[in-house]
């Protein structure tokens, strides 16, 4: 066995070995984080190019498909997203203190708005099932052709706004649910009193990566449920 | 992240601020603004996301140039795919 | 021969434990990059097979060796194979790996376990990608078009775009990792400027792997999901755009080939320095210029879709930029060639590599040029020109560029000599047999052979019977390596700390490395390259 002074050191979870210090470990974490986030920011931005052109052709069609949603549903979700962002802050500042209790609580609250927000979005696409808004063959956009006479609606590009809302909220609702996994983690090790004032950042990063999907759909709720809800002439 | 401690009000102002937004973007999406619905819901949106990015995860009190640097530049390539390929579909039946 | 080895009784990473574990469970960054060699090395001959089926169906121009449908899956294949499971991790995975945490001086990479799992994904991956062959296989070309791929083939496109989407994060964790490394792990006094540029490439590598790959994942991932759930994102008859395929795919196709050459720019910075025993001519340029690499390769991916149906306005502002992405690649040829200017020259395996790289590469990047003019791209696209374009680059290139640097770094990793005349031998066979086998592509192309065409007209054959002789050569030359570097592990000459006289970290710890890297945290004090201060080797070591 070597008996270089390298080899010898012993550390703990906030400072392991190849790092120089806690201070490199910690920075390293967080800019990992932050280039992760980046990577997600093109992942969801192939469907933004998608949207982005398809809503410039066909227009008429993502109104109307915008319409059929239900727009309480989707500001209650949000509502709720922002909710979580806020326990997620705040279990942040809660261990950054040392407050072990109140940590614990904040993250099962921030599981519980995220379990809230899938819930929710579970009940919207049962509605678009049973409304036959489900891109396929048993997609049938007649109540929207008949409720929309002034605008003229080509069913089969109406699939297409349903097909981008069930690959945007699906993508986004998939990693909502890798969130919640997480932050199920995060909770257990919390409840063991493996977080301290000295080393936190497992919770810091996954709150970077809770806050980041919220802002996708902070984007989602306008682009998807407010494209066109004027009053009909 | 700095080791910067915020106050606890300072999050529910925070997030107050966003619960009205959100109601504010839903019900301004029923007036008639022409052209201008689709942006003054872009513009409420990004200053939800920036309320969020800023505060939220901390990049106003963090003294890490880098991460700002890596956050505007996700953005600025999300802004070049979506940006010259547009140049395609905007001209494309020109002639 | 004296083989009482310094170095069975030295401890190093490879003696360090024994056994499958210490292997398959290790975060040491030096045997994951070994895990890599031995993976790839091992889709490089699947795909290399898929080459020699091409090359033996068309020694004649009527289709008799397989059937047409067949033929199709064996080009799309071998693009994939080569591709994502073989070029994209080579040099980065195997060479980055190992050296990143040694020139820099740091003890390891920043995510011990996220290197490992970038290996387990790649090996997922390749699983699953090779039960896709078995059980039928993938016949869209490597490029995966809509709405062949997704209404009309009856291959096994679902599992394929899953395979890649996974290899795909492979290759983000890796980059990932390599940026967080050089930023936050830089050694005592280890400045920006002082970094060797190889690590300056394989940064600006990251970069494109960081932004690029995630678009490939989501555009495969809605490929997958119009199959899997019949959702209309590319469907014509839902008024779905082909195109829109395109762009996403090509965003991420095109800074792929940046991924691919600039790491082989990075082995060549250091081959050319060390075998001319001077600094590199313009440090700074080739540093920026791997960074403009990165930025500009963004900027041009419709020139793919000249033809497709772009407008003409975007195609013309594609055409300019894909002029200006030149500028940058030319500037390090410039720069090595001035290196070599009243340099000390050898003429050892790696340095043989890195001549041909500079005119191999120069020659595929100067059609690319021809490529990026529209008149001309109206002629010659979807020819044989383009296959022989990006084969230089990609083959005489990179691959290139990956052979020198394992003989380079061979005595590092693996603490043996390889011997020198078999070395010089392949890495002429793989030059001339290289060119025989491509250099015909390009006068095929010009004279109109289409690529992907399984049958072709009789006054094509001579050409292409020259091409397949060539492959053959080119095979001799790549088998060799593989066993005279087995070979060497065993019998070779035991490799000193640092046998070339190379400048660089990586050669101030022994060969092999500890576990650590370094008995000591090093402290830089001089500027990278500083051969004036560095005694040549009395001779180049050569093992017969």
């Amino acid at each position: 066995m070597s008996d270089s002074p390298i080899a010898v050191e012993q550390h703990g979870p906030e400072h392991l070995h190849h790092f120089a210090d806690a201070e490199q470990q910690r920075d390293a974490a967080s800019l990992g984080m932050w280039l992760f986030l980046a990577t997600e920011i093109m992942f969801f931005g192939g469907m933004f190019l998608a949207y982005l052109v398809y809503r410039y052709w066909y227009y008429n069609e993502f109104a109307a498909g915008s319409r059929s949603l239900d727009i309480s549903l989707g500001t209650i979700n949000t509502a709720v997203l922002i909710c979580s962002s806020l326990t997620v802050a705040l279990g942040v500042r809660a261990a950054q203190m040392g407050n072990r209790k109140l940590l614990v609580i904040l993250l099962l609250l921030t599981i519980v708005f995220g379990f809230a927000f899938l819930g929710i979005k579970g009940v919207e696409w049962y509605q678009k099932f049973e409304e036959h808004h489900i891109p396929g063959r048993s997609f049938n956009a007649g109540d929207l052709i008949k409720e929309y006479p002034q605008i003229h609606i080509d069913p089969q590009h109406e699939q297409i706004y349903f097909s981008l809302y069930f690959a945007m909220t699906g993508l986004h609702a998939l990693h909502m649910i890798i969130g919640v996994g997480i932050f199920v983690f995060l909770t257990y090790h919390a409840w063991k009193g493996r977080y301290t004032p000295k080393y936190h950042t497992p919770i810091e990063i996954g709150g970077l990566y809770w806050h980041f999907v919220d802002i996708v759909w902070i984007y989602l709720f306008p682009l998807l449920y407010l494209i066109d809800r004027k009053p009909l002439r | 992240m700095s080791e910067h401690v915020m106050s606890s009000k300072f999050y529910y102002t925070i997030w107050i601020v966003l619960l009205c937004l959100t109601v504010i973007t839903a019900a301004v999406s029923f007036v008639d603004l022409g052209p201008f619905n689709t942006i003054v819901a872009l513009v409420i949106a990004t200053v939800k996301a920036l309320l969020v990015i800023l505060f939220f995860m901390h990049v106003k009190y963090t003294s890490e140039r880098l991460t700002k640097i890596v956050i505007v530049s996700a953005i600025f390539w999300l802004l070049l795919l979506l940006g010259l390929s547009m140049a395609d579909y905007a001209t494309r039946f020109l002639s | 021969m004296a083989t009482v080895a310094v170095s069975a009784e030295r401890e190093h990473y490879l003696n360090k434990e024994y056994g499958i574990r210490s292997w398959l469970l290790t975060t040491d960054h030096k045997r994951i990059a070994l895990l890599y060699l031995v993976s790839i090395t091992f889709f490089f001959f699947i795909g290399g097979f898929f080459a020699l089926l091409i090359r033996l169906e068309l020694l004649t121009p009527a289709g008799d060796l397989v059937q047409a449908d067949t033929y199709n899956k064996l080009f799309s294949m071998h693009g994939q194979v080569m591709i994502f499971f073989f070029l994209i991790p080579s040099i980065p995975a195997v060479l980055g790996n190992f050296l990143v945490p040694l020139m820099i001086g740091a003890k390891d990479l920043a995510f011990p376990r996220i290197n490992l799992l970038s290996w387990y994904l790649l090996v997922i991956a390749g699983v699953i990608y090779i039960h896709c062959i078995a059980t039928g296989g993938v016949d869209t070309g490597w490029t995966f078009y809509t709405p062949f791929s997704t209404a009309f083939s009856n291959t096994r496109v679902i599992e394929a775009g899953i395979a890649i989407f996974i290899v795909g994060f492979s290759s983000i964790l890796t980059g990932l990792n390599f940026v967080v490394t050089i930023h936050r792990m830089r050694a005592p006094g280890m400045t920006w400027s002082r970094l060797p540029l190889f690590i300056w490439a394989h940064y600006a590598t990251s970069i494109i792997q960081l932004l690029g790959t995630p678009v490939l994942a989501i555009t495969l991932l809605l490929v997958v999901f119009e199959r899997a759930f019949n959702l209309g994102i590319f469907d014509p008859t839902r008024g779905g755009d082909p195109l829109l395929f395109q762009h996403l795919f090509w965003f991420y196709s095109h800074p792929a080939v940046y991924i691919m050459i600039l790491p082989a720019m990075a082995v060549e910075s250091e081959v050319v320095a060390c075998f001319t025993r001077k600094r590199i001519f313009g440090y700074n340029f080739v540093a920026m210029s791997s960074i403009a690499i990165a930025v500009f390769g963004f900027l041009v991916w419709a020139h793919h879709m000249f033809v497709a149906g772009i407008s003409l306005y975007s195609a013309l502002i594609f055409s300019i930029l894909s002029y200006l992405v030149a500028v940058p690649s030319a500037i390090k040829v410039f720069n090595w060639t001035a290196t070599m200017y009243k340099g000390s020259i050898s003429f050892t395996t790696p340095m043989l590599y890195a001549l041909g790289f500079i005119g191999l590469f120069t020659m595929g990047g100067l059609t690319g040029l021809f490529l990026s003019a529209l008149g001309i791209d109206v002629h010659v696209h979807d020819t044989y020109f383009v296959i022989a374009h990006f084969h230089y680059i990609m083959v005489g290139g990179a691959v290139m560029g990956y052979l020198g640097g394992l003989h380079f770094w061979w005595p590092k990793i693996s603490g043996r000599m390889y011997p020198e005349a078999w070395g010089r031998l392949a890495a002429l066979l793989v030059f001339a047999g290289f060119n025989l086998t491509f250099f015909p592509q390009f006068i095929l192309g010009y004279m109109g052979m289409p690529r992907r065409y399984w049958q072709y007209p009789p006054e094509f054959q001579v050409l292409n019977v020259l091409s397949t002789a060539g492959s053959t050569i080119l095979a001799v030359g790549y088998v060799l390596p593989m066993v005279y570097f087995l070979w060497s592990m065993r019998y070779g000459k035991i490799a000193s700390d640092n046998p070339w006289g190379a400048a660089g970290l990586e050669w101030k710890t022994s060969s092999p490395p500890p576990t650590f890297n370094f008995d000591e945290t090093p402290e830089v004090t001089w500027e990278a390259y500083n051969y004036e201060e560095i005694p040549a080797p009395a001779e180049v070591p050569v093992e017969r």
